[in-house]
């Protein structure tokens, strides 16, 4: 078996490796996987960089920012395939919440009104409102600040942004350090179960079909080994199949559950899993079945319009500066020749391109596609803006504020 | 400048470091406002466990901090891959000021990874001495189990554990935890 080392960091949204490994996924595809835990993002990268693993589950935007030379030492960096879609929620402290609408269930099913909502409260509140987000250069955080800048809020303005550790955000609620946060699950369903917080958006109601964790490679190593490549994106291919099927939630939340993995107990995983999220303590769980998906809908496949409008959203809050040579460099960190050189011929769906104009289904629609029927879920934007990657100055003219 | 929760291992570094004639030296624990005292300090390096979960905490502070004049970078001089991966491997991060010029930072940095292999290696065998001590705790129970009920001597009980270990294809301890449990759910006492 050919060895192989991918790091990662311990969120229900490893899901996909982790099955890979313990279902013997990437066994049968004679990979003796390794799974290194590491505890912070910046480790992440240092170890995908330097060489210490082959891969790493990544969030989409550090890889991006990482090749874009934004993130400490620039290397080039490739993410042939999606480890999930969506996964993520902002729970603020129960007093924040207080000032917005008070069923939570109205709250996430109307973003708009409750982007409204939020920056009253924001004037209302007895200090700027602390917010953890997991990394600079995270999707929660791309989120967070395009749900806000519709309702007129600056959040480099009108916001104190903290980057905190996932793991840690719970203890820095429970004392009082931050009045929110937007993670990755489990950790807002932690916060909830405690009482500390309730959940008021989810990224799958602000982009429903949101870009999260991406499998990184080092450009030059994944060019080097396009068999080894290959063989490990069918395994998570299959990986991701048995992990979205409903039948094995409980055995996947349990996987999760060991201290190995996310070491978090098993009822704070499912949530996510299963769609089924108590937004505030002792209250029902609301349905969102599109809280976090692996693999229907070609989910893993990397479009290259998504990884543009993670660009385009670096432009506009100023992380990156805009050039045509920026804008290539980006769109083609996700590497979607890879994705189908990989899984041609397993029968998987395939999009017959690799761009498409992003949020403008909003229904499940049938699409151009090679062999099998490919489906796509719906992608708006909560705002209904429409991204069309063959124009990104008109895109990020139109979100200025007037 | 060293960031660390360990207070031991913060201390071998700090000791490497005075002794090596650096006097300047800050520990700064990663909790709380730990971004606030790093940035009143003003350090020329940052030295921090790749460990830590709060490196992010502390990268997103290099980012957007005003206080520090100059901007800091990850380790020395990227052209150094081996001592890079020296680093990585000891598991120590260094962060530099821009423009403090590379043969005084590569003395510190040596010195960090020695001591964090060091201070590694020193853990480790704790960690040995003190699992082969409960080891031997478990073998002496199971031994005097064996002794009360079946009435054998000391050597004879060993002997017995270490023919069933070596019959089964199994450690002596495991076979002496197998027994301890069994024991107890006999209602045994040992």
């Amino acid at each position: 078996m050919t060895p192989l080392s991918v790091a990662y960091l311990p969120l229900a949204d490893s899901a996909v490796l982790v099955a890979a490994k313990e279902k013997g996924f990437a066994a049968a595809h004679d990979i003796d996987l390794a799974l290194v835990r590491t505890e912070s993002w910046a480790t992440l990268r240092d170890r995908l960089v330097y060489g210490q693993v082959q891969a790493a589950h990544m969030l989409a935007p550090l890889a991006i920012a990482v090749t874009l030379g934004l993130s400490q030492h620039p290397a080039s960096l490739s993410a042939p395939f999606k480890l999930n879609v969506n996964g993520n929620a902002l729970a603020m402290a129960t007093d924040f919440a207080a000032a917005l609408d008070p069923d939570p269930a109205r709250r996430i099913a109307d973003p708009i009104a409750a982007a409204h909502d939020f920056a009253t409260a924001i004037g209302l509140h007895r200090r700027k409102p602390v917010i953890g987000i997991v990394h600079r250069y995270s999707s929660h955080a791309l989120m967070l600040r395009y749900w806000l800048g519709y309702a007129g809020i600056d959040p480099d303005r009108d916001l104190a942004l903290r980057v905190l550790p996932p793991s840690l955000m719970v203890e820095a609620m429970r004392g009082g350090e931050i009045d929110g946060f937007m993670a990755g699950e489990p950790w807002s369903s932690v916060a909830v179960q405690e009482g500390l917080a309730e959940i008021v958006a989810v990224g799958a109601r602000i982009w429903q079909r949101g870009v999260e964790k991406v499998l990184a490679f080092r450009t030059d190593w994944m060019e080097a080994r396009p068999e080894l490549v290959d063989r490990l994106l069918v395994a998570l291919d299959r990986a991701a199949a048995w992990c979205d099927d409903p039948a094995n939630r409980e055995e996947l939340a349990e996987l999760l559950a060991r201290p190995a993995y996310v070491g978090r107990a098993t009822e704070t995983i499912l949530p996510a899993l299963s769609g089924r999220l108590a937004l505030r303590a002792a209250d029902h769980p609301v349905e969102l079945p599109d809280m976090m998906i692996f693999h229907r809908e070609a989910a893993a496949f990397p479009w290259r319009s998504q990884a543009l409008w993670i660009y385009s959203q670096m432009v506009r809050w100023g992380m990156a500066e805009p050039s045509e040579q920026a804008e290539r460099q980006a769109a083609a960190v996700f590497s979607s020749d890879v994705y189908r050189r990989a899984l041609a011929g397993t029968g998987a769906p395939m999009p017959g391109a690799s761009m498409k104009v992003e949020g403008a289904l909003t229904t499940p629609t049938a699409v151009g596609s090679h062999r099998a029927d490919l489906t796509l879920g719906p992608d708006r934007f909560f705002d209904g803006r429409i991204f069309d990657p063959a124009d990104l100055a008109a895109y990020l003219e139109g979100l200025r504020p007037r | 400048m060293i960031v660390d929760d360990t207070g031991l291992r913060a201390s071998v570094l700090e000791e490497g470091l005075r002794e090596a004639g650096y006097d300047d030296i800050h520990i700064v624990p990663p909790r709380g406002a730990f971004v606030a005292r790093i940035e009143r300090m003003a350090p020329d390096v940052v030295l921090m466990d790749l460990g830590s979960p709060s490196r992010d905490t502390l990268e997103e502070m290099l980012v957007v901090s005003r206080a520090l004049a100059r901007p800091i970078a990850m380790f020395v001089d990227q052209s150094d891959d081996d001592m890079i991966g020296a680093a990585i491997d000891a598991g120590v991060s260094a962060y530099v000021v821009d423009g403090l010029r590379k043969e005084r930072v590569k003395p510190i940095l040596d010195l960090a990874i020695r001591r964090f292999n060091a201070f590694a290696r020193m853990q480790s065998e704790l960690d040995e001495a003190r699992s082969a001590l409960a080891e031997r705790k478990t073998i002496d129970r199971a031994k005097n189990i064996l002794m009360t009920s079946r009435n054998l001597s000391e050597p004879d009980a060993y002997a017995l554990l270490r023919s069933t270990a070596m019959n089964q294809g199994r450690r002596i301890v495991e076979v002496a935890e197998a027994l301890i449990t069994a024991s107890d759910l006999l209602g045994g006492r040992a």
